[in-house]
């Protein structure tokens, strides 16, 4: 295609091939927003600069890109933290911006003391020290950790006014590395009893979690790592039990005990709370697995347009069932849709970055964006999503997500 | 449901077989019996991990008021924190309540919450016997009990709870 087709739209509402970027540099007109400097060396040019740190930070000028939180009035630790999804590029969370679902705080843990207890329906119950993990041989995992109840403001009756990770933040993305769970498990030899384990942190809440052992014995893994250096306190250093794709209540933190049993523990956070309640009554119980969900990280609420123009729609998406297979973004409130840009690589359980090009006209429109993984399975409009399970459940809501842009520029999240 | 279980057994067979060439250094030390006794607070729903103990309504009263109705409000509700009891509403209702007497499937859930991780601004306070007690009272608040009950490990696991069968499994592996 020459580059003049490369600019004709793609589907309603102005969107483009998703390949112009790729193929021709596209610039955006900003260089007028910028003062021009009339001395030939700018002021940061004359004298040295600063000497090395440490540890490095962000610039201070970035110093608004921060997790927002909101917790309990009566315990300073139990609540959330969100990822500012919206002000962050490619797939990889930062380390300090990944998000936090803390039950009762985050526990100052002295490695040195640290053990982790393997027990139960095995031949031989295991201790570990941490530098007994450290030995063994590692591998990583590339992924998403969501919590269920992440975007669960989308079951409120009106959409609410928040950035999309605000709204969408309770998931992040990293490389986890550590002991693949199978090896410990085999050498404490489970019984042939054993169909489950019950894992449980060393936080003041001691959460305990139950998971199916054949989950284990796939492709969890014990890590002692994140984006390559030791695990954050908030993270559940020194160690976290990662469980690819599934819920983030399951990434048990601070990870000391593992209980082989024959059947789940049956803990609060598996009845009362992580259980999706439906009209009928009934609620889905062990809905571990994290469906497709994508959403457009700009523009969107918090954002406004300036000025009628070429911009670049972006977003994440991802599947606890396996890869991204497609993306589609509409901007015309979803009565056509062109197949957006995917970053590659694209990985399992992953965050995947999607990008196309957009001519906005200046005139009033939705855009969203919608996932299709390598199942086949593709992520609902909110109306099917709530048809099938009511306003109540609470826990994993993953319909596509709406922006409204008005003539002036201005951003809404709209239910449509 | 035979056929299945056998299937799935035979998966976990067949992995154990692939575990064993990948296995680690083995520098896991043997756990003392006495540690796992007193590491281990996990209570099944048939019982087990239930220990010696036994309390009573009133007596789980009086836990209640002095370490629960701060955050979760007289008899239960009205709070800071989530309610425990009084459902004014059914699970079909718009909106619906949630509560320890028309959610929760099993009794024992209370024992392993509450001794685990209540009261959140001093959890691991509560000796056994008043783990019972103020189980016993938030099953009596609830309609489930009577007023001159006493909960123990036989007790509590017999318990039936009114939602017990109110949940669908989706576990991926076991549907």
């Amino acid at each position: 295609m020459s580059d003049t087709g490369l600019m004709k739209p793609v589907a309603g509402g102005g969107l483009l091939d998703r390949r112009l970027f790729l193929k021709r540099g596209v610039g955006f007109s900003v260089a007028a927003l910028v003062s021009e400097s009339s001395s030939a060396r700018q002021s940061w040019m004359n004298t040295p600069g600063k000497g090395f740190t440490p540890y490095g930070q962000p610039s201070a000028h970035e110093r608004s890109i921060i997790r927002w939180s909101a917790a309990n009035s009566m315990v300073a630790g139990n609540g959330v933290s969100w990822t500012p999804l919206h002000q962050l590029e490619g797939m990889i969370t930062p380390n300090g911006l990944h998000f936090e679902r803390h039950h009762n705080g985050v526990p100052e843990i002295d490695p040195a003391k640290f053990q982790l207890l393997i027990h139960g329906l095995v031949e031989q119950s295991l201790v570990f020290n941490i530098n007994d993990l450290l030995r063994y041989p590692m591998a990583s995992h590339l992924g998403f950790i969501e919590c269920g109840g992440n975007s669960n403001a989308g079951w409120r009756e009106r959409p609410i006014q928040a950035a999309a990770g605000f709204f969408h933040g309770m998931v992040s993305c990293g490389e986890w590395t550590g002991v693949p769970l199978r090896v410990l498990l085999s050498e404490c030899k489970l019984k042939s009893q054993a169909q489950w384990l019950v894992a449980e942190g060393a936080d003041a809440a001691a959460m305990n979690i139950s998971i199916p052992l054949e989950k284990a014995l796939d492709d969890c893994l014990l890590a002692l790592y994140q984006n390559g250096e030791r695990i954050r306190p908030e993270n559940g250093y020194p160690l976290r039990l990662i469980v690819p794709g599934w819920e983030g209540v399951t990434h048990v933190k601070w990870l000391r005990r593992i209980q082989i049993s024959n059947q789940p523990v049956m803990a609060r956070n598996e009845t009362a709370k992580y259980t999706d309640l439906l009209p009928s009554g009934k609620a889905r119980q062990f809905s571990f697995i994290m469906e497709a969900k994508s959403l457009i990280t700009y523009p969107c609420v918090g954002y406004k347009l300036t000025e009628p123009g070429l911009y670049q729609i972006k977003g994440l998406a991802w599947s606890g069932r396996g890869k991204v297979r497609q993306v589609e973004v509409s901007a015309d409130g979803g009565r056509s849709w062109a197949l957006a840009e995917l970053q590659t690589p694209v990985l399992e359980k992953c965050f995947t970055r999607f990008r196309i090009p957009w001519r906005w006209d200046g005139q009033a429109a939705v855009i969203k964006s919608r996932v299709t993984d390598e199942t086949g399975y593709q992520q609902p409009e909110r109306e099917q999503l709530v048809s099938q399970r009511g306003r109540y459940g609470y826990f994993h809501y993953n319909a596509i997500v709406s922006w409204a842009i008005s003539a002036e520029g201005e951003i809404t999240h709209v239910y449509q | 449901m035979f056929i299945n279980k056998v299937v799935i057994f035979g998966c976990l067979l067949i992995t154990a077989g692939v575990q064993a060439e990948s296995a680690g250094p083995e520098l896991g030390r043997p756990a003392s019996a006495e540690m796992i006794r007193n590491w281990n607070l996990n209570v099944f729903p048939n019982g087990g991990g239930l220990p010696e103990g036994r309390g009573s309504v009133n007596d789980g009263q009086k836990v209640y008021l002095q370490y629960c109705q701060s955050c979760h409000g007289v008899d239960g509700s009205g709070g800071s924190a989530e309610e425990l009891a009084g459902a004014q509403h059914n699970l079909t209702d718009n909106p619906p309540d949630k509560t320890i007497g028309n959610y929760w499937p099993y009794a024992t859930t209370l024992f392993d919450f509450i001794r685990r991780s209540m009261p959140m601004d001093r959890p691991g306070i509560l000796d056994n016997n008043k783990v019972y007690a103020v189980s016993a009272y938030l099953l009596y608040l609830n309609g489930i009990i009577k007023k001159q009950a006493v909960m123990d490990a036989d007790s509590l696991a017999k318990i039936v709870m009114p939602n017990r069968y109110g949940f669908i499994n989706f576990n991926p592996y076991r549907k």
